[in-house]
């Protein structure tokens, strides 16, 4: 699903953001990617997105490689690939449903489906009752529920989410978590980023990635074999 | 299509307040470009007006027969600077300086014979009425042997000609500056607007829609602003005429097709603005 290959990101001050990062995330897998803030972790997300290019190395997502795609064919690319953020960036002054109707009209979908399948996806993220109320009328779980329903809207292969939780009380935490492991449990691979070390703990069979100063410094799947189901 | 239109049209029923100030701002913009169209036209017209009084007067001996000046008359006529040729006689000129010179009536009355002489009255299409066509035609007329004196007041002819050039260019150039001052302003005025719904084009990259059509709802909806902005300063404009016509002085309102390229300039300028606006927003994600 995703590939690093000695990827390295550099900025025009100061350090790398990115020293030399290596590892692969195979379909349908569960990872966090730890670290201090600072160590890497955002960019790590954002050149998965190919919001940003890699200075040296080369990321794989999906098929698309950050060598060979154009910045005029990234939308294929995001389609399959769903983001979620810690300050959910909803669309103020719009409903939960109008939120999630929007992903869905900007990425074709015809209009006779767009409101059936708003629907179906804010009930499976548990907020069937609230897909008219309007986003600030929802609380900080409720919020990213509708975010998660947007990101999943396109049916991606992967899920990224940056802090998630980092907004939310401990109850909305663990209602988030476990809706991104049912997720996962779907089959789709979830790449999460977190400061939150006791939170990672919570997880043990998930894959854990530290970063540290731009370095990937430990992996709990390192040895294991991933190449069969990269791509 | 239809969700462009549908975007559009709820951008600013979400937004009014944004919209309409952006379509205020871009009217009062292109308001200045229409008291300026207003008061170049009218000074254009008048010295169309000034420019309609430049003729030839080419004065005839007494002694003229009469087959000699048809001939005369014919041949400027044919000739294509000129509009129409009028054959004053002896008589009728005296009349008209009669008329025209009132303080010389008396004089005029008292006359024995008359001193005045006939004469050929040379009109000129509107394009022929520079200074070198009048003096060539004048040069012209004076070829002829009857003809005693040609007159066409050539200071006031070089005079009406520097003022016309002198009006051009400072119309093309006030016209330039009002365009860009209008441009700057509809571009800051649209920009605002689009800034305050950067996180949508956000949004809409993030989940995978083409930048096309992104694009296309900010597009149309600075078409419609500048359209709107248009009707505005042309609304504004035309209140200005109004109100000079009624209490000022009496001016012509300006040609449909100046209106209607105004409101063709807001809607081009509200789409370039928002393209380039939106450009920024898109290369950020």
């Amino acid at each position: 699903m995703i590939k690093f290959i000695h990827v390295t990101k550099e900025y025009a001050r100061g350090e790398p953001a990115l020293k030399d990062v290596s590892f692969q995330l195979p379909k349908a897998q569960f990872a966090f990617i730890t670290g201090h803030s600072g160590s890497g972790k955002s960019t790590t997300m954002r050149l998965v997105h190919m919001a940003e290019r890699p200075s040296h190395g080369e990321v794989r997502v999906s098929g698309f490689s950050s060598e060979r795609t154009s910045p005029r064919d990234i939308w294929k690319l995001r389609r399959q690939v769903g983001y979620v953020f810690q300050e959910f960036r909803l669309l103020p002054g719009r409903t939960a449903q109008e939120n999630v109707s929007f992903a869905l009209q900007v990425t074709g979908t015809p209009d006779k489906q767009v409101r059936s399948r708003a629907q179906r996806l804010l009930s499976q993220v548990g907020l069937s009752s609230k897909t008219g109320s309007e986003v600030h009328e929802l609380s900080g779980g409720e919020q990213q529920r509708v975010a998660i329903a947007r990101a999943l809207a396109n049916e991606p292969l992967l899920l990224l989410a940056d802090e998630p939780t980092g907004n939310l009380d401990d109850r909305a935490t663990r209602g988030i978590m476990d809706l991104f492991w049912e997720i996962n449990a779907m089959g789709m691979a979830v790449l999460m980023a977190t400061h939150d070390l006791d939170l990672v703990r919570r997880y043990p069979s998930a894959r854990v990635l530290e970063l540290d100063q731009g370095r990937l410094v430990y992996d709990s799947h390192e040895g294991q074999d991933t190449n069969g189901s990269v791509d | 299509m239809f969700y462009t239109l549908r975007e559009t049209f709820s951008a600013f029923r979400r937004a009014p307040l944004l919209t309409s100030l952006s379509a205020a701002m871009v009217g009062l913009a292109l308001f200045g470009v229409g008291l300026f169209s207003l008061a170049a036209h009218n000074l254009k017209l008048a010295l169309d007006t000034l420019e309609e009084r430049v003729e030839i007067v080419a004065y005839l001996r007494d002694d003229a027969g009469t087959d000699e000046i048809a001939e005369m008359e014919r041949a400027l006529s044919a000739l294509p600077e000129v509009m129409l040729v009028e054959f004053v006689t002896k008589d009728e000129a005296l009349v008209k300086a009669r008329r025209e010179l009132p303080e010389f009536r008396e004089v005029m009355t008292d006359l024995a014979v008359n001193p005045l002489p006939a004469s050929l009255e040379i009109e000129l299409e509107p394009g022929s009425r520079t200074p070198a066509t009048v003096d060539r035609l004048a040069q012209q007329a004076r070829l002829y042997p009857f003809v005693e004196e040609v007159q066409y007041g050539q200071e006031w002819v070089d005079k009406l000609f520097t003022l016309r050039r002198m009006g051009g260019v400072t119309a093309t150039v006030l016209g330039v500056a009002f365009a860009m001052v209008a441009a700057l302003i509809i571009g800051t005025a649209v920009r605002i607007a689009i800034f305050a719904r950067r996180e949508e084009i956000k949004v809409m990259q993030l989940v995978g829609a083409r930048d096309g059509f992104i694009r296309r709802p900010f597009l149309f909806e600075g078409a419609i602003t500048g359209a709107a902005g248009g009707a505005l300063a042309i609304g504004l404009t035309y209140v200005t005429f109004r109100g000079i016509l009624h209490y000022l002085f009496s001016i012509e309102w300006i040609p449909v097709e100046w209106v209607a390229a105004g409101i063709l300039a807001g809607v081009i300028f509200g789409v370039i603005a928002s393209s380039f606006a939106v450009r920024k927003h898109l290369r950020e994600v």
